[in-house]
């Protein structure tokens, strides 16, 4: 079995982030590394946030880092990664596309403990990059520039400290002195000799600077002092004119300001009232904000509050600065993060550890009166510095005006099409906590819709028209009805008219803007030419013929009467339609079209003329071979619509790399099916055919326009969009309903909307996200999700959410009124805040007030670690409600849950849980009970009832149905209930799994049992002699994370290190013990090397680079052919498909291997050795390094073309129609 | 040094041991084998992403608490040392 994998939905969980001008200019952008995806994104007028660019590097982004030559316009990215290579490159705008300046080889491939590639600092002046790794090693590159003004990078200077574990680094900001960067050890060398624990317990961080000699080219220690041993982040303080220079140490509860020479400034970080007095507050991410004449920094804590922090100093004699308070003040609380960016646009982008990230606009800056601590007021008692305490408030400072969704984590998903819709959706839960959701997520783009208004009859066209050509902004809406033409007028409103000079008697064909400015209206009986002044030609069809379809552009008008005449209109120089041709086709005409005015000419020379004997014949508007037939195409169906379109993957600027246009052939034809093919500008043969099944009805099609380039939409019984997208042509759905007819649309509030017409309604709306696979409905749900269950009868899903160290729903409700009533009294001082909380107060109960402190903005207080709250929710999907929520009591939480049809049929379809309580994971796994709770579905489904609760010896990790009783994974016992009547009766069990049972499928009379540490084994029941055992196990031992059954032989499953994996009894052994009458029953009494007597062989082997958390077996479109579908924790989507021929096998393989080879990932590391990061990759093809073969220049797509015998156009269309069978 | 020790396979190893950390040795004993392996895995941890994201999500801890965890878990990750035998 060889396998296709591509990737879905990129990673949305960011690592980290930087900010900095990347595309040079005045604009900001933001660079953020998802895992093993780079994007540049920058915020647009309107404050939305916009992807520029995404690559995927193959490789671990660990760190980003950038940095800026002294009188350069343009920052450079530094990469720190798993490459064992430091990587150094620039954006090209040109070309959208990072490129890579500089690699430099340092160690081996891989995370490593001494390998550099955690850490990344940079001399704040940009002459010097420092890289570093976890333990040890530390190198240091000087940055410089030639003659020519080019980067130049040196060879890596060292820095190492042997037994020494690093905790961060920075640059200090020392002006134009030598480069100093500092760093937060830790020695360990006394430590691991000493057995009584003094040297451990002695053991100190120290902060250590290392200064660059730029003349002597060397790196020495310049500098080391103790800090406090709760240190874990430094920030540069701005130095030279700017400020006082040195760093600040985040330390547990504490931020130092220290300097050489300079005495340290300590000041408390302020603590949420409501936290445990045993836990810190740690820093996990901080931004600085640097203007001529102040800066501050703003300090994320583990619990979401932001801190403003400045520093007070004076400048002293000889220059120095000295500090002289350190000032720590609340500034607002938003979800946690793991990188914060302060633009100077005035924005603060915020990248969220799990959940949507936001971009945030700043409303002040902290000036208000909010609790401080300084370090001037530091209190030192007995027992410690005194702490400040505070309580988290509704944002001040700032307010959200963006976020970018974002699925990680992704707990557990299924594909099911419970909406029965034309491709099933995809069920995923997602996030932590008080953020966490059902998220529903649909192939398609997102629109959002700006109108909807009822029309006075049913329309069956609608068109936009400028009054000129040069205008921005159209002028009319025209809607056709069967009788007549309704005309509007767009300005601030949208109103009808009637002193255009359209016609409104009857019913229009085809509305244009011709030459510069005249309109035309088509109608059946002739065209109606309204000149700029006012003057109006007509001319009329001959005879009883009507008009029945027309193409035209700028300059030409072709119309189709009855009985299949074509006349060909043209545009003299005078303004002037004048008719120049006559032509009879064999038959009616289906459809026409004519592609756009190229620019500089006269004319288009291709006319396209579908006609009901399915052809399409391309014939020629020059006036040499005017009507004359340059190509036939037959296609299987009557075409119904055509549409040239220039599909230009670009000619550079922001999006796509260098690509000569071509002219695409687009037809809808009657069966449904899209065709498109590539017209050839010189000779008008077609060639390269595509096509594509859209819908059950014929595709209409229309042109659009997405991001300022021509685009196309497909109305079939679904409507489509097929535009560029950072070079590739996509067509995708978009989730809305069946349209009739659609055009572009294009006003003052929103420059590139569509209006279209469907039923009496008249839409506009606009497409939203491009680039996205994937649009999602969200469903907020209350705590960590962990599995969930399909109720089968009545589609309704049974969702288990447990979360650790958090109080019940009640605790908190009691603590909220509490904290609510103490801020009352505090505030009682202030008559204006009197006021208000007494309303506030008298409101509490009032479900319509808005919250004052909401969970998803808070998090949930923390609670000792061996608390659970946990519940149990019905949730209807089609209405999105909860129907039944049952909070678990007593430190109890769910892990497991199946439906179960027990086979005395008394229940009908029981829910089994399987929870545990009090369970904990430091310092050793323990836990107080464990359960199974079986409830009875009431309500029609919609409710649950307990029926009893069974105590367990284990923690139940896994439940399944088998042969009318249920199997549950108990810690390492795989046991077999049956429904008592008061509780669950044991009926046979195996203790022979290694650790613990994390995941049971069942097929016929076979079991598989997926162990946490030991991969999968194969078991049986012997019915007769009431056994249950082991028949084959696995030799590779695999920390499981997800699993799937794929076919009687075969499982599939994920590791906690990403690797995706297919094992597969042989077919003799299987057929074995099929055949044998005890079931390899002696043989397993024998056993081999205390395992299995068979062994399952693995089959296909992957990385995938992420913790892939659930995997199914699903097909995402219509009629598509099942692929593997895997969500993992970085929130990211992927498909494995099957391949069905030996030969696209081959050509895969085979463009795979060019492609490693011509190029190489972005970041350094080797693809082959990073698919194959923990075990050697087995018959998988990675399909996203193949889908960057359009990102290639032109002259290396032929190259590898030719390699592959085949032309570039062929390896495009191979790679869409691979896509295209998946999603 | 002589030139002939140079391609002594002690000093190979013990230039091996210097410049690579965690390169065994003959007498290397439980302890510091497991020492060592403590650390090269949280190291990893640390190094990927979605495995630190992973332990996050379990242990309910803001992902950057976790990092900082395991990294002070480097300094003793085995517990003490075991007392020395007497040569």
């Amino acid at each position: 079995m060889y396998l296709y994998s591509l990737t879905l939905q990129q990673a949305t969980g960011i690592v980290c982030a930087i900010n900095g001008n990347f595309v040079g200019g005045k604009s900001q952008e933001i660079v953020v590394a998802r895992g093993k995806n780079l994007d540049l994104l920058r915020p647009d007028e309107a404050g939305k946030i916009q992807t520029l660019h995404s690559v995927e590097v193959f490789g671990a982004i660990r760190c980003l880092a950038h940095f800026r030559l002294t009188g350069s316009q343009k920052d450079y990215v530094v990469v720190g990664s798993d490459s064992g290579r430091i990587v150094i490159m620039e954006y090209h705008k040109e070309k959208n596309c990072f490129h890579k300046l500089y690699q430099e080889t340092f160690g081996k491939s891989g995370c490593r403990r001494i390998v550099p590639g955690q850490y990344l600092a940079v001399d704040p002046k940009g002459r010097a990059v420092m890289i570093a790794a976890c333990e040890k090693q530390k190198l240091v590159y000087v940055l410089n520039r030639d003659t020519a003004a080019r980067l130049t990078i040196s060879s890596p200077l060292e820095a190492h400290k042997s037994h020494t574990i690093t905790y961060s680094i920075t640059g200090v900001d020392c002006g134009f002195d030598n480069p100093i960067f500092a760093a937060i050890e830790l020695d360990y060398s006394e430590a691991d000799q000493d057995s009584t624990g003094q040297a451990a317990a002695e053991a100190q961080k120290h902060l250590t600077f290392y200064e660059l000699d730029l003349g002597l080219n060397h790196v020495s220690r310049k500098w080391s002092e103790p800090i406090d041993n709760g240190a874990n982040l430094l920030v540069t303080v701005p130095g030279g004119d700017d400020g006082p220079s040195g760093v600040l140490v985040c330390a547990e509860n504490f931020v130092i300001y220290k300097n050489q020479g300079h005495a340290d400034i300590r000041s408390v970080i302020p603590r949420r009232a409501d936290l445990p007095a045993e836990r810190g507050v740690l820093i996990v991410s901080a931004a600085t904000h640097r203007q001529k004449s102040m800066f501050f920094f703003l300090l994320q804590t583990e619990y979401g509050d932001i801190f403003k922090v400045t520093l007070e100093h004076k400048r002293e004699e000889q220059d120095r600065v000295h500090v002289t308070e350190l000032k720590i003040k609340y500034f607002d609380t938003i979800p946690v993060t793991s990188a914060m960016c302060v633009l100077k646009t005035g924005f603060l982008f915020a990248a969220s550890e799990l959940g949507n990230h936001a971009l945030y606009q700043f409303q002040a800056i902290g000036d208000g009166d909010d609790v401080e601590a300084s370090s001037a007021t530091l209190m030192e008692t007995e027992e410690g510095f005194q702490p400040v305490f505070f309580q988290p408030r509704g944002l001040k400072n700032l307010v959200r005006i963006d976020h970018i969704a974002s699925l990680m984590p992704i707990m557990d998903m299924k594909v099911m099409n419970l909406f029965e819709e034309e491709t099933p959706q995809i069920f995923t839960l997602c996030g932590r906590g008080p953020r966490s959701s059902l998220r529903i997520l649909r192939p398609g783009l997102a629109i959002s819709e700006m109108a909807v208004s009822q029309l006075p009859g049913v329309p069956n066209a609608v068109w936009t028209v400028k009054k000129n050509v040069s205008d921005e902004f159209d002028a009319y809406i025209v809607v056709s009805f069967p009788s007549g033409t309704l005309v509007l007028s767009i300005g601030e409103t949208v109103e009808e008219v009637s002193d255009s000079g359209f016609l409104d008697t009857t019913p229009s064909l085809a509305v244009s803007l011709l030459g510069d400015d005249s309109l035309m209206q088509v109608h059946p009986n002739g065209i109606r030419h309204i000149r700029e002044d006012g003057r109006i030609n007509e001319w009329k069809t001959p005879g009883k013929k009507t008009i029945v379809k027309v193409g035209s552009n700028r300059l030409q008008v072709v119309v189709a009467l009855s009985g299949g005449e074509l006349i060909y209109f043209e545009m003299d120089m005078t303004g002037q339609l004048m008719e120049v041709e006559k032509h009879e086709m064999p038959g009616d005409v289906a459809c026409l079209d004519i592609a756009p005015v190229p620019e500089g000419k006269q004319r288009s020379r291709f006319l396209a003329v579908g006609s009901y004997d399915n052809t399409i014949r391309i014939l020629s508007l020059d006036p040499d071979d005017c009507m004359q037939v340059l190509s036939v195409q037959s296609v299987s169906s009557p075409p119904e619509s055509l549409l040239l379109l220039e599909v230009q993957a670009s000619t550079g600027g922001e999006d796509g790399a260098d690509h000569p246009a071509s002219v695409f052939l687009n037809a809808g034809l009657q069966n449904g099916v899209l065709f498109r093919t590539v017209v050839d500008m010189v000779t008008g043969q077609l060639s390269d055919t595509r096509s594509r099944f859209l819908g059950l009805r014929a595709p209409k099609l229309f042109k659009a326009i997405v991001r300022g380039r021509q685009a196309m939409l497909c109305l079939s019984s679904r409507p489509w969009l097929g535009y560029i997208h950072q070079g590739h042509f996509l067509l995708t759905p978009l989730s809305y309903e069946t349209l009739e007819f659609a055009a572009a649309f294009s006003s003052d509030q929103c420059a590139e909307g569509v209006v279209a017409v469907a039923g009496d309604a008249l839409r506009i709306f606009t497409i939203e996200r491009l680039g996205e696979t994937f649009n999602e409905t969200v469903i907020p749900l209350r705590y960590t999700p962990r599995k969930f269950v399909l109720q089968p009868k009545r589609k309704f899903l049974i969702i288990l959410e447990s979360d650790q160290g958090a109080f019940t729903a009640e605790e908190r409700e009691a603590a909220r009124k509490e904290c609510l009533e103490a801020a009352g009294i505090g505030e009682n001082g202030n008559a204006n805040n009197g006021d208000q909380m007494e309303n506030g107060g008298g409101g509490a109960d009032d479900e319509d007030k808005e919250d004052p402190l909401s969970d998803e903005q808070y998090g949930y207080p923390k609670a000792e670690s061996d608390k659970w709250v946990s519940c149990i929710r019905v949730l209807d999907s089609k209405t999105g409600n909860t129907t039944c929520l049952l909070e678990l009591q007593d430190n109890e939480a769910a892990f497991s849950a199946c439906t179960v049809n027990f086979h005395d049929k008394e229940y009908g379809t029981l829910l089994a849980v399987g929870t545990a309580k009090g369970l904990q994971f430091w310092p050793k796994r323990s836990f107080a009970a464990g359960y199974i709770h079986i409830y009875r579905f009431i309500d029609e489904g919609k409710s649950l009832e307990l029926v009893h609760k069974t105590q367990v010896d284990g923690v139940p990790l896994a439940l399944c149905q088998f042969q009318g009783r249920l199997l549950a994974g108990i810690g390492s016992v795989l046991r077999l209930y049956d429904l008592g009547k008061r509780r669950l009766l044991r009926k046979c069990e195996n203790k022979l799994f290694p650790n613990m049972i994390m995941s049971i499928h069942t097929y016929r009379d076979r079991i598989y049992v997926g162990d946490i540490q030991e991969s999968f084994h194969y078991c049986k029941y012997r019915r007769d002699e009431n056994q249950l055992y082991i028949f084959a196990d696995d030799s590779v031992p695999r920390w499981l994370t997800a699993s799937h059954h794929v076919d009687f032989d075969t499982m599939a499953g994920a590791d906690k290190f990403g690797n995706v994996y297919f094992v597969r009894l042989p077919q003799d052994v299987s057929d074995e013990i099929e055949e044998d009458p005890t079931g390899g029953k002696i043989k397993w009494e024998q056993g081999k090397l205390n395992g299995a007597p068979n062994k399952v062989e693995e089959i296909v082997q992957f990385h995938v680079g992420d913790v892939v958390t659930c995997l199914q077996k699903a097909s995402l479109i219509p009629g598509g052919g099942e692929c593997i579908i895997y969500g993992t924790v970085m929130g990211s989507l992927g498909a494995l498909l099957a391949f069905t021929s030996r030969e696209d096998v081959d050509f895969f393989s085979h463009l795979e291997m060019h492609m490693r080879q011509e190029h190489p990932p972005l970041c350094g590391r080797d693809h082959m050795a990073y698919r194959s990061a923990y075990f050697p990759v087995k018959d998988v093809i990675d399909g996203d390094l193949c889908e960057q073969f359009p990102t290639l220049p032109p002259d290396m797509q032929r190259k590898i073309a030719d390699e592959l015998d085949r032309t570039p156009g062929e390896i495009l269309k191979k790679l869409e129609d691979i896509r295209n069978k998946i999603i | 040094m002589q030139a002939s020790d140079r391609f002594n396979i002690n000093s190979q190893l013990e230039h091996l041991q210097a410049k690579y950390v965690g390169t065994g040795h003959a007498d290397l004993n439980r302890f510091e084998w497991a020492v060592n392996i403590q650390r090269d895995s949280y190291a990893s941890y640390i190094g990927h992403y979605p495995l630190l994201a992973y332990f996050a999500i379990a242990e309910n801890e803001s992902i950057g608490r976790e990092r900082y965890n395991f990294m002070q878990k480097m300094l003793l990750p085995c517990g003490l040392a075991p007392e020395r035998e007497e040569d």
